[in-house]
């Protein structure tokens, strides 16, 4: 990546929970519209490089910026709302409210109107109302999901649910998405399906995306970029054949499965 | 008559409190356990504006009306500002604590009466005020959970964490509901105390509270119409079997037993009772029905 501005750039990274350090000066850069992948063994940290990412952690030590600005120890909603979005391992979605409300509520940022245009029924509310259920169903046309808006999220069969996430997402009109393991529990065709989904979505939206999976074969598929954890640590860093030929990577990680099989 | 037009009148004050906590439990997902306190609040700053300020007639309800839900509202930001950061019970337990010193400091309090209670208050609060402002505050109710604003505060109860990832500034989501709530328990403070003529702390006790946010779960977490129809029903079921003495509290509480046994999620959970309340519950029915089909065809199709 030879940029001048990197969208997102960790820099000396770290998190410590009391003694253990989760995250361990990990400096990583994800460039203007690409596909970067962050794999590594369980408890590498990388969900939790997420979760320092979008706030849910407050950094210990190092900086995050995200085009060109300090982004460390924001509120989360602040960095949603400047252009970082994300999804759940374990998904989250408001299962109670129907899909179409998921995505509607999301939608909220498009809109300025205040408490008292809500109270009153003023005219910038049901203009701006009008606009947001049309984004809503705009995108859930997108995204395949327009003949199931009516249904309740938890209704819904687990591989929509993901797609969900991910419209619900993408109605922040994020300048990066953030998978965490998006084809965890889905069979092949299903996680080919999820591969076109990302790309589409990267293109159609003009969004960088970074993953993290353990399905090697939609990281090696989709990503431009691979960043390689392991106990909280970078161990590599470069182009999908780079890292997979990476001897400490095959030791660490892929070299595992060979002793197994 | 009279007799009927008072417990229409109390359901109607009560209803007010419970609005407003319905957008707090129901809709945000706070469960609140001293809301009595910020009905004290209301009731007994009311009735101070209404008896010791000497305000000519007609300002006098209004101005007493204000200030109480004023008072409670600015309450609710202070106690907002220290608790809405504690998760799940220990918000209940910190508002359970609020409610219970409200009480404690007004037993204290000789300027308004303390333990004895403050009688001989103005008799402002008609039925027909009670009426003019349930139909006003329902539509605000309305208006609030059906705005962006209302729709952060649902994202906030069904997934805090997605709601902050989805942009929502879920503090102040909370806050708003929390003041809105709280208002709206001061509104009826400052009516009950217009309206017994009476007020003393222990009107306003823990059970005053449970009893509120009682009627929200009875009625429906998460439905408007469901609070109305809570409300109408505890406040007359005590009337209804007034001739059974004590027996009547019993079957209060048994019918809260039945409900939560037989419809955890209350009589009207989640659903209203709107044109296009049932239209949506038809529609998910008919959406959740056709992909069952869909899905069963393309598993047969794959079997074959």
């Amino acid at each position: 990546m030879t940029e001048a501005i990197p969208l997102l750039e960790l820099k000396g990274l770290t998190k410590r929970f009391g003694g253990l350090a989760a995250v361990n000066n990990v400096s990583l850069k994800v460039g203007d519209g690409s596909i970067s992948g962050l794999i590594g063994p369980n408890g590498a940290g990388k969900t939790t490089i997420f979760n320092l990412i979008t706030g849910v952690y407050k950094v210990t030590e190092g900086e995050i910026l995200f085009q060109g600005k300090p982004i460390h120890n924001h509120e989360p909603y602040r960095i949603a709302c400047g252009g970082i979005t994300r999804t759940f391992q374990n998904i989250r979605l408001f299962k109670n409210l129907s899909v179409f409300d998921n995505v509607y509520t999301a939608c909220h940022r498009s809109a300025h109107y205040n408490l008292l245009d809500s109270v009153l029924r003023l005219p910038r509310y049901w203009r701006e109302e009008k606009q947001l259920r049309e984004k809503a169903s705009g995108l859930l046309r997108i995204m395949g999901l327009e003949e199931r808006q009516d249904i309740s999220a938890n209704n819904l069969p687990y591989g929509l649910q993901r797609r969900l996430e991910i419209t619900r997402a993408l109605a922040l009109d994020p300048k990066l998405l953030l998978l965490d393991e998006p084809a965890a529990g889905m069979n092949p065709d299903e996680t080919e399906n999820l591969m076109r989904i990302i790309s589409e979505v990267r293109k159609m939206f003009n969004i960088s995306v970074l993953v993290i999976e353990h399905h090697m074969d939609l990281i090696m598929g989709i990503c431009d970029h691979i960043h390689v954890l392991n106990f909280g640590c970078t161990l590599a860093d470069g182009t999908a054949e780079s890292v997979a030929n990476d001897p400490k990577v095959v030791e660490a990680y892929l070299g595992a499965e060979e002793v197994t099989a | 008559m009279d007799y009927i037009q008072g417990i229409a009148i109390l359901i109607g004050i009560n209803l007010i409190a419970v609005l407003g906590l319905s957008i707090l439990t129901g809709f945000t997902g706070l469960f609140s356990f001293g809301h009595g306190g910020f009905m004290a609040i209301g009731a007994y700053v009311a009735a101070i504006v209404s008896s010791r300020l000497n305000l000519p007639g007609p300002v006098a309800l209004p101005a007493a009306i204000l200030a109480g839900a004023a008072a409670a509202a600015i309450a609710s930001v202070f106690i907002g500002k220290l608790t809405l950061n504690l998760k799940g019970d220990y918000f209940c337990i910190a508002t359970m604590g609020f409610g219970e010193a409200i009480r404690v400091i007004l037993n204290n309090i000789d300027y308004v009466g303390g333990a004895r209670g403050w009688a001989n208050l103005p008799n402002l609060t008609s039925w027909w005020v009670v009426l003019v402002l349930d139909v006003v505050f329902v539509v605000v109710a309305w208006n609030i959970i059906n705005s962006r604003q209302g729709r952060n505060m649902v994202a906030v109860r069904e997934e805090e964490l997605a709601a902050q990832m989805a942009g929502v500034d879920t503090f102040r989501s909370k806050m708003i509901a929390l003041v809105v709530s709280a208002a709206l328990a001061g509104v009826a403070g400052a009516l009950m105390a217009n309206y017994i003529q009476f007020i003393r702390p222990t009107m306003f006790n823990m059970a005053k509270s449970t009893d509120l946010t009682i009627m929200v779960i009875f009625g429906g977490l998460g439905s408007i119409s469901g609070s109305i129809v809570g409300t109408i029903l505890l406040v007359s079921l005590p009337e209804v079997f007034r001739n059974f003495a004590q027996w009547r509290l019993v079957i209060y509480g048994l019918a809260v037993i039945v409900i939560m046994v037989g419809r955890p999620s209350g009589i009207m959970g989640g659903v209203e009772l709107t044109p296009s309340g049932i239209r949506r519950i038809f529609a998910a029915r008919r959406a959740k029905a056709r992909l069952e089909a869909e899905l069963k065809a393309a598993e047969q199709g794959e079997v074959a």
